[in-house]
């Protein structure tokens, strides 16, 4: 017992260090401080009480990361209810529908060649660009589309977690993959000619 | 049914296709009016590339060291 003590130790201070990572995927995902709080905390509760099933640093992220991704999920089953989650506010598609194509249905402006962003070199600075992209989804579509993209749940199980129907389902990834590819092009693609 | 052959619709069709199978019909749509458009042909790399990066985008979550 007590030569397991300062595995234990070790054990909270690495997690401890996870804390800001861990915090910044929940917000996305969740978008709402409070519930990222409580995902957080209660990820890191149970990686204490689980450290006898785990070992060695080497992978300590990724269970941890997993063991998130389920409390995140119980927070978004949890506040399934609230009108925050069903709300439908906050958009504005047709803006971005008219500046990406003319009347006719032809896409305004050719859409440009893209190079694979995640060279060894930019990816770091890549993952910034798109996690700001994402971060600037309006809530709803966000939260949609990082459970399809982080949490990676089938979309009929989204509809089902989350009550809602499938054309609405539809609606919120097309505009949230829209939004984000326009994002990208403006603030990576266009910039990076390479 | 109304057929898809616009741009609009044909792009609209390519990202619903990272959340949802396409029909026949639909993957019929897509490939007929690829062949014969270079924007459409343009925008489908992009989901291309767009689903890799956030693949790996994924991967890093999960295998990243410390954060500074």
């Amino acid at each position: 017992m007590s030569e397991n003590a300062p595995d234990i130790a070790s054990l909270a201070r690495h997690l401890e260090a996870l804390r800001p990572s861990l915090l910044r995927l929940a917000q996305l995902q969740l978008r709402n401080a409070a519930w990222a709080e409580d995902a957080v905390s209660e990820t890191l509760l149970a990686a204490l009480q689980g450290a006898q099933r785990y070992r060695g640093t080497a992978q300590l992220k990724t269970w941890v990361v997993g063991i998130l991704k389920h409390k995140v999920l119980d927070q978004l089953r949890h506040h399934t209810r609230e009108p925050t989650l069903a709300d439908a506010g906050d958009d504005d598609a047709d803006e971005l529908e008219t500046l990406l194509y003319r009347r006719d249905g032809h896409f305004q402006e050719m859409p440009e060649p893209w190079t694979d962003p995640c060279g060894e070199l930019q990816r770091e600075q890549f993952f910034a660009v798109l996690e700001a992209c994402m971060e600037q989804l309006p809530a709803r579509q966000g939260r949609v589309f990082l459970m399809r993209e982080w949490l990676e749940i089938d979309s009929a199980t989204i509809c089902q977690e989350l009550g809602i129907a499938s054309t609405n389902l539809w609606i919120l990834l097309h505009r949230a993959r829209l939004r984000l590819r326009e994002c990208l092009q403006q603030n990576w693609f266009g910039d990076h000619t390479s | 049914m109304k057929i898809p052959n616009s741009c609009r619709d044909i792009s609209g069709l390519l990202l619903a296709r990272e959340d949802r199978s396409l029909s026949l019909g639909e993957r019929l749509a897509v490939r007929v009016h690829i062949l014969t458009c270079r924007a459409c042909h343009r925008f489908e790399k992009q989901t291309l590339v767009l689903r890799g990066a956030l693949r790996q985008w994924r991967e890093h979550q999960r295998e990243e060291g410390d954060p500074r």
